[in-house]
């Protein structure tokens, strides 16, 4: 090997960046992933803006702006939890994560380029959440130390939906019926974690089963940043409750990575 | 460097009671190009997976380009390509996206514009997968195999449901291949192209070598005629390399006619096919394993 080929080879960076931008493509050209994971939570924010038109929950808060911390939070399980879960899945069961073994590509690049995948479409997603809240219904921009938390919330809740996805795909063993397993999870979480319905209006025992799965704290730490100080007293405790969602975000994720960790397999179930 | 690409001692592969790798023993010296040749479900995929380091053998030692593949460190992905069986429709990469993607991990990986040229993919360059047929798949994961410049290629069954037009085509793009030093082990069902392509053939049954022989010592067996005759009321079979000093001994203890005189030269197909029948009849030691 001469000197200037042993300069080009790939770093563990070039590699991980390489990946990213496959991943990423990946994500884009899927009509599947754009329509179901990242253009969802904007097309139902906009068809509860028109369903519940300009009418106010309280003064100077429409309803659709009330709902926008919920799709916040709802965007970010589905770029984290639900697509990341579906795919690997699929690529299991397609052996294309087999593939992708057989080449020299580190497993820590291959999960630092998913992460990193996450990341940039749920900022995207989120971004775009927020402007159409505050372009069509009014929501208001947190303001100093709102995009403190707002940042802490985001990060804990993308790495925990992260480390779960992950995780689950590995329980979708038949990932054609991924979807019917997943998509209720989803479905059940968004209903009784305060995302669609208010969340003090669900029975008691559903908010405490909510209570132990991260959407309901990723949920209540968007309302902290996303609605006004009033709101508080209307949380089930009368407080935003910042230590506890930290806490359990934070147990979430290390929980997912645990099971993602341990359960992790780059081969189908039946392939051994 | 004179340390074999691939060495193999007492392989064995359970799935319960299923020995799908009953005991093989193999070297493949370096720049060999060379076919496990097999009926579906007789252990060369298997054997390969473990050699690919997918696969965790139940016995035996195993080494591949100087490391065992199942501990094999990230950078010996770098000397090893891999084509897996079968082919995925999905992925939403161009051909020449994948190619590039897949060069930007290597440290000396081939120009992707050659790499394309080379299995005949210039033209789908911009192809999905969605749109390639299937064996422009499978050219492409050749490609995508040999884009880093391995030292050793795998090939698992390269061209199982291939019609025969596109089987030659995918032969003259392996042939261009061993020109450039590189170890190539290829598994296949047909004999014709273990035949075609490889400088040595292993014939493996039900998790056995069978036989291990360059394509013209397997043809030299097929040479041996069958000879076939009725002595003392009951049918007589003798293989041998020389039938006319045969035919002479029975010249000599018959006058006139020798009933029911038989004379066959089998072919490398009748050769492969006994090989395998008596693999599945199951005789516990086969004689020619390991030659």
């Amino acid at each position: 090997m001469t000197a200037t080929t042993a300069s080009s080879a790939p770093t563990w960076t070039s590699m991980t960046r390489s990946r990213l931008v496959v991943e990423l493509r990946e994500f884009l050209r899927s009509r599947e992933q754009m329509v179901f994971i990242f253009f969802f939570p904007m097309m139902l924010l906009v068809l509860f803006g028109s369903v519940f038109g300009g009418q106010e929950i309280a003064p100077g808060v429409t309803f659709a702006a009330y709902f926008l911390p919920g799709m916040v939070a709802s965007g970010i399980l589905n770029t984290g939890f639900q697509s990341l879960a579906m795919s690997i899945a699929i690529d299991r069961d397609e052996d294309v994560l087999k593939r992708i073994h057989g080449t020299p590509l580190p497993p820590t690049a291959f999960f630092a380029a998913k992460v990193a995948q996450v990341l940039i479409v749920s900022v995207v997603q989120v971004a775009a959440l927020v402007a159409i809240g505050v372009v069509m219904y009014d929501a208001t921009l947190p303001s100093g130390s709102g995009w403190w938390t707002f940042t802490w919330v985001f990060l804990l809740g993308t790495a925990a939906s992260t480390t779960l996805g992950i995780a689950m795909s590995s329980l979708l063993r038949n990932a054609k019926a991924g979807s019917a397993i997943i998509t209720p999870i989803v479905l059940f979480l968004q209903f009784t974690s305060g995302v669609f319905l208010v969340y003090t209006q669900i029975p008691t025992f559903l908010q405490h089963v909510a209570a132990i799965f991260p959407l309901k704290w990723l949920a209540q730490g968007m309302r902290s940043v996303f609605l006004p100080e009033s709101f508080e007293s209307a949380e089930v405790n009368g407080s935003w409750q910042h230590p506890a969602t930290a806490i359990v975000l934070t147990i979430w994720v290390i929980v997912g990575l645990v099971l993602a960790v341990r359960t992790f397999r780059w081969t189908r179930h039946d392939d051994n | 460097m004179t340390e074999p690409a691939i060495s193999i001692a007492g392989l064995h592969k359970h799935y319960g009671d299923l020995h799908a790798v009953d005991g093989i023993d193999l070297e493949i010296p370096r720049g060999e190009v060379f076919a496990l040749l097999g009926p579906n479900g007789a252990g060369k995929s298997t054997t390969v997976e473990i050699l690919e380091g997918f696969r965790k053998r139940t016995a035996g030692d195993v080494t591949v380009l100087g490391s065992d593949p199942q501990h094999a460190p990230r950078h010996w992905r770098t000397r090893v390509g891999v084509m897996l069986q079968g082919t995925s429709e999905h992925g939403a990469l161009t051909a020449a996206e994948s190619l590039r993607y897949a060069a930007s991990l290597y440290p000396d990986p081939r120009d992707v514009d050659e790499t394309l040229a080379a299995v005949g993919l210039t033209e789908k360059a911009g192809a999905k997968p969605a749109t390639l047929s299937g064996g422009q798949r499978r050219r492409l994961d050749v490609a995508l195999a040999v884009i880093g410049r391995p030292e050793l290629v795998f090939l698992d069954e390269p061209t199982t449901g291939f019609d025969p037009e596109a089987r030659r085509q995918f032969w003259t793009l392996i042939d261009s291949l061993r020109g450039d030093g590189s170890t190539i082990l290829l598994t296949t069902h047909y004999l014709d192209e273990a035949d075609h392509l490889a400088d040595r053939i292993g014939i493996i049954a039900a998790g056995r070598m069978v036989a291990l022989d360059t394509p013209a010592g397997l043809r030299s067996r097929a040479s041996a005629a069958r000879v076939t005759w009725t002595e003392g009321g009951a049918k007589r079979v003798e293989e041998t390399a020389t039938p006319t000093a045969l035919l002479r001994d029975l010249l000599a203890r018959h006058d006139g006619e020798i009933p029911g005189l038989e004379v066959v030269h089998p072919s490398l197909e009748d050769v492969y096919l006994q090989l395998i029948d008596h693999a599945a009849s199951a005789a516990p030691e086969t004689e020619e394993a390991s030659a």
